[in-house]
């Protein structure tokens, strides 16, 4: 039976506690939330701001032909308001950071392409858009659905935490870099660099990928469909499961995509881990401790 | 970061100084300080376009008697143009320190180029049998209207919005680059060349120019040395991706055609739309926007990726 007690610490463990290393010091305005049960939400900063109900089958258009990307994202702010669960935007005229901050549900139909930073730090949207984006599109999403019709920029789903990004053509080089969770489904081919530092989550690619693919990968998943030019430092082929298999069906039906050898043609890429080192002190440290 | 644009139409020659013009203005937040365009026109054989500056901009406010040096400038260069046996057929003066030549010159062009960028303040800006280099202060709108670019007729252009960021802000800095000394090649760039000087002296050594300290120029002077070893447009543009270090997208154009070439990073941003009678490139699709209106399908090269159209 394992023991549950901690071993003493060795004479180098002693020594680094004494000097303060393995405790973080907060400073400035305290991180601590304490909650009090009497007082609301709204006091403990716990409920978002701009969050709404909305009725999906409320439904309301935008043409955003002669707006800015501040006025159209107003807009949408005004009418979610008012209750409209169901917006189609018009006209978007690949114009940068359009519909970036949306919080609640809300069903979003963009007809056009969108630029830079199109649906960039959402929170439980579903967006379709039957054009093209730029880069970093659906950058720091949360959760909810962005469905792509055409092809995509670069730093496809940046930083992605939650939710399924799909794009149905190519997309451009560094997709998914630094992604902490969320799914990435790609129907066409990926640039290089894909996958640059990812953390978590899981990406799909049905076509090929670029070179140094899933380079300096922490953790996370890639299915790929086609070849890679090259895989990157740290990025190790493994063996897919029965599990992932029906995983990869579930999710590659719901939004219509495949590869052209069907589901037996994934194969599956992960972190080989051996440029972890997060226990180890810096070399200054060591000098300070030993 | 600097805006990078281009446009081809195959077999006719329409507004593409308006057209380079809406697509530059649309870019204008990727670059506020100098606007440039190359534009093409319709080749005539017998007939060199010659546009040169004999002051920058800033000499304006920092000398008295500029006015009277750019006149004296510019009787030297009617008598060496006389001298050389160019024959001139017309001349403009859009700005007080840019002029247009229209000339019937049939000796060495490389000559005359040099000779002339021997006056003081003298620099060609671009010769060619189609070619019209113009880049000035501004945004595309504010350069457009000053040169009178609105009624250029042409097959082909590319232009850049540029932030400087590795040299001045003035003209000499500003893009396109003119290949010199080959006619009708101009070169525009967004990125950061992070062998140039080492680059730069290689090319010196074998008898280039240079007439600013901006790391673009290198580009145009690297084009030109290859095409003066026989080199296609393609090859040139393949062999920079490996020779060339840094981060960059580019585009060059000559006479019949437009080409792009993009580095092994892809850390610069280029978006593609290719039909059968037009082919629009720039930094950001919002370009393209403003000259195709309607619904398209546009793409991203990849890294490494080189692209020739002809007109």
């Amino acid at each position: 039976m394992a023991t549950l007690t901690k071993a003493a610490p060795t004479e180098q463990e002693r020594k680094s506690h004494e000097m303060g290393m393995h405790t973080e010091q907060l400073t400035g305005r305290t991180q601590q939330v304490f909650f009090d049960i009497d007082l609301n939400e709204a006091h403990h900063g716990f409920g978002l701001p701009d969050t709404f109900d909305v009725d999906f089958n409320k439904r309301g258009e935008i043409d955003a032909s002669n707006m800015d990307a501040k006025q159209v994202n107003a807009r949408i702010r005004e009418m979610m308001r008012k209750g409209y669960g169901t917006i189609v935007l018009k006209n978007p005229a690949a114009k940068h950071s359009m519909a970036v901050g949306i919080l609640n549900r809300l069903n979003l139909i963009i007809e056009g392409s969108l630029g830079y930073f199109g649906c960039g730090l959402v929170d439980g949207p579903n967006i379709r858009i039957n054009g093209r984006v730029g880069w970093s599109c659906g950058e720091n999403m949360m959760s909810g659905t962005i469905l792509i019709e055409k092809n995509a920029g670069s730093q496809f789903g940046a930083a992605l935490r939650g939710g399924d990004l799909v794009c149905k053509g190519d997309v451009g080089s560094r997709t998914g870099i630094d992604m902490k969770g969320g799914n990435i489904i790609v129907g066409g081919d990926t640039g290089s660099f894909s996958g640059f530092m990812m953390q978590r989550g899981r990406m799909v690619i049905c076509g090929n990928a670029g070179k140094n693919l899933g380079d300096s990968m922490y953790d996370g998943t890639i299915f790929l469909g086609g070849e890679p030019r090259s895989l990157g430092v740290d990025a190790v082929w493994s063996d897919i499961t029965d599990l992932d298999k029906e995983w990869l069906e579930k999710k590659l039906k719901k939004y219509d995509v495949m590869p052209k050898g069907g589901i037996d043609s994934f194969r599956k890429i992960v972190a080989g881990k051996q440029l972890w080192n997060y226990d180890n002190l810096e070399p200054t440290e060591k000098k300070l401790v030993l | 970061m600097c805006g990078i644009a281009g446009v081809i139409h195959r077999g006719q020659a329409v507004g593409v100084g308006q057209e380079m013009t809406a697509m530059l203005q649309s870019l204008k937040h990727r670059g506020p300080d100098s606007t440039g365009f190359a534009v093409y026109g319709v080749t005539k054989p017998d007939e060199y376009v010659m546009r040169l500056k004999l002051a920058e901009a800033e000499d304006f406010d920092t000398d008295y008697n500029i006015r009277d040096k750019i006149r004296d400038r510019q009787a030297l260069v009617d008598n060496r143009l006389a001298e050389l046996g160019a024959q001139t057929l017309e001349v403009e003066q859009p700005t007080p320190y840019a002029f247009r030549y229209r000339l019937k010159f049939s000796g060495d062009t490389k000559q005359l180029a040099t000779d002339l960028e021997h006056i003081e303040g003298g620099e060609v800006l671009s010769f060619g049998h189609a070619l019209e280099l113009i880049k000035d202060l501004g945004d595309a709108t504010v350069v457009s209207q000053q040169y009178g670019l609105g009624r250029f007729q042409g097959t082909h252009g590319i232009g850049h919005t540029r932030m400087a960021t590795e040299s001045d802000v003035d003209i000499r800095s500003a893009h396109p680059y003119w290949a010199y000394p080959y006619n009708d090649i101009s070169v525009v760039h967004n990125g950061q060349i992070t062998n140039y000087w080492i680059m730069r002296r290689e090319m010196e050594r074998l008898g280039h120019r240079f007439m600013s300290n901006c790391d673009s120029e290198l580009l145009a002077v690297y084009t030109a040395n290859n095409l003066e070893q026989g080199a296609t447009l393609e090859d040139s543009l393949k062999s920079s991706i490996k020779d060339i270090d840094g981060v960059f997208t580019y585009i060059v154009a000559t006479d019949k055609e437009l080409g792009m070439a993009k580095d092994t990073m892809a850390a610069k941003p280029m978006v593609l739309y290719e039909s059968d009678d037009i082919v629009a490139l720039a930094s950001e699709e919002v370009a393209i926007r403003a000259i195709v209106p309607r619904e398209i399908d546009t793409s991203d090269p990849y890294d490494e990726e080189v692209r020739v159209w002809q007109r």
